[in-house]
């Protein structure tokens, strides 16, 4: 993790993570950002849960491009509030999308279109506050529409069960945006939770997710999506999510919070070792 | 307000469930009324029975075993933009006389006192789904006269608003409260009280709405929740996580 973020991701860069939604989320790359102190990051996703707050609180974000930055089952996300209101650790730039306005971005991405037409978001304030999106007139039905046009991000960050060493990636449970997110970047880190022979992966090619050619770095780690879920591996740790919630109401609370979780920690390994107990109590996780 | 919500989901419907209470609300209908309602959940997942067991996000790997489908979000936010799914539920921070949504900024959205967490799939469901289900809190300061920033479009200023700006279908049909039930003048698209919850009055409904609020000539008090509808919330989440607060 420690080569693929350093050599994929310097600062500046736009990178998409938890493009899944809920699970799958790539808490262990974050976390390698922050040790790493990048800086100036554009992030990019639908919902991030608890993730982009915290790259955001560590001083590593100049710009959002979401749906929703929250803390999806505790409440509002205190980091990004934080940055949005005071300018605290640092002002952000938020670009404000819906989820199928970003899914739809991300897809023309994919698709290496220019836009796509929709008929979301007519009539709500997200399209005066994005100056990204343009209203227009449908040329063949005379329709007012909206043009999502396409993010290309620099980095796309999955999680996945298991990937082979050549980069290809299978996912299990819903997909949410990843598949575009993937598709549309110029680089695609694959953090999988087991390493498969390339056979293994033939046996059901329609659950891979990132296929090799767009594979830049395989990394192999247990847990990396952990508090979120990874489906039939482990199952979400709600307490975790609602413990961040409490502790980062104050700037000093998260500051704890990163050195305890986060820079105290060389990698993920050795959280998943602090965890101790408590990870293997999520480790029976319904299967698909 | 679980219950209601749940009543607003007809049998053999497909709905999007969206998160906190509306997941609750779509357990209490299948078990209930609605056996046959198809539940869609934005990050990509269709099923027809509810979880096993008490979810805290729509991507728990409970709602994901046994699911129908298990896709990507455009596909299903696609099934929306098509008009094939029947209702949709939103909560938010503040809600207007004409059913407009802000679950973004308090303030002026260059300079906000309150940054929200913003529209996640809300603003697709309430441009895209047949009808919205919106529930809130019934605080003065969430039901204004007019938001302060449109996440999730309702009514606009009213009449025939959506077709102006040239959505296709839906709007809000009920506004459900902690207090009371609100639905919408077919004409004009005003909300009004059509009926206060047991222990909650008229009176205490206007008075904690920030806008003149209309009340139905047949206002009522709301049905109470029945054993079923009881049980059914109990048994799902026993210890109160999202019904108790």
């Amino acid at each position: 993790m420690r080569d693929a973020i350093a050599r994929f991701v310097p600062d500046g860069s736009s990178v998409a993570l938890g493009c899944a939604l809920e699970p799958a989320i790539p808490f262990s790359a974050g976390h390698e950002l922050i040790r790493q102190r990048r800086r100036d990051l554009t992030l990019i996703g639908p919902i991030s849960d608890i993730l982009f707050d915290q790259l955001i609180g560590a001083g590593c974000v100049a710009k959002v491009v979401a749906a929703w930055v929250g803390n999806v089952s505790a409440g509002l996300a205190h980091c990004y509030r934080r940055a949005r209101e005071q300018g605290i650790p640092r002002r952000i730039e938020v670009v404000d999308h819906s989820n199928f306005s970003i899914g739809l971005a991300l897809l023309a991405g994919a698709l290496g279109a220019p836009y796509i037409p929709t008929k979301t978001l007519l009539g709500s304030d997200i399209c005066h506050t994005n100056p990204t999106l343009r209203e227009a007139t449908d040329p063949f039905s005379g329709e007012r529409i909206v043009l999502v046009p396409a993010i290309r991000p620099n980095v796309t960050i999955v999680v996945a069960q298991r990937a082979d060493a050549d980069g290809n990636a299978q996912l299990w449970g819903p997909w949410g945006v990843s598949e575009e997110a993937a598709l549309a970047a110029n680089r695609v880190i694959v953090v999988a939770d087991e390493l498969v022979d390339g056979d293994v992966i033939g046996e059901d090619p329609n659950a891979t997710l990132v296929p090799a050619p767009k594979a830049s770095a395989v990394v192999i780690e247990t847990g990396a999506a952990h508090p979120s879920p990874l489906q039939g591996r482990y199952r979400r740790d709600h307490e975790f999510f609602h413990e961040y919630h409490r502790g980062t109401r104050a700037m000093q609370g998260f500051d704890a919070w990163l050195s305890e979780w986060v820079t105290g920690v060389p990698d993920r390994a050795a959280y998943i070792a602090k965890l101790g107990a408590r990870w293997t109590s999520l480790r029976d996780a319904p299967r698909v | 307000m679980v219950a209601q919500a749940a009543r607003e989901i007809c049998d053999g419907e497909t709905v999007f469930v969206g998160m906190r209470l509306p997941l609750i609300a779509f357990v209490v209908a299948k078990r209930t009324h609605a056996p046959n309602a198809i539940g869609i959940f934005e990050l990509g997942v269709m099923r027809d029975a509810p979880s096993r067991e008490l979810l805290y996000t729509m991507g728990d790997p409970p709602n994901v075993a046994g699911a129908r489908w298990c896709t990507r979000t455009v596909n299903v936010m696609g099934l929306l933009q098509r008009g094939e799914v029947a209702a949709g539920f939103i909560g938010g921070a503040e809600v207007d006389r004409f059913g407009n949504v802000n679950t973004s900024y308090i303030g002026d959205p260059s300079r906000p006192t309150v940054k929200l967490p913003g529209s996640g799939g809300g603003a697709d469901i309430a441009c895209l789904a047949q009808r919205l289900i919106v529930i809130m809190a019934h605080e003065k300061k969430r039901l204004r006269e007019r938001v302060d920033y449109v996440t999730s479009p309702g009514y606009g200023d009213g009449g025939d608003w959506r077709a102006r700006v040239g959505l296709p279908r839906g709007g809000p049909s009920v506004l459900i409260t902690t207090l009371g039930v609100l639905r919408f003048d077919p004409g004009t698209k005003e909300a009004f009280l059509a009926s206060y919850h047991p222990g909650s009055s008229v009176d205490e409904c206007v008075s904690e709405t920030g806008w003149a609020l209309r009340v139905a000539p047949d206002v009522r008090e709301t049905a109470a929740p029945s054993a079923a509808e009881l049980n059914a919330i109990r048994e799902y989440d026993p210890k109160g996580f999202w019904t108790n607060s």
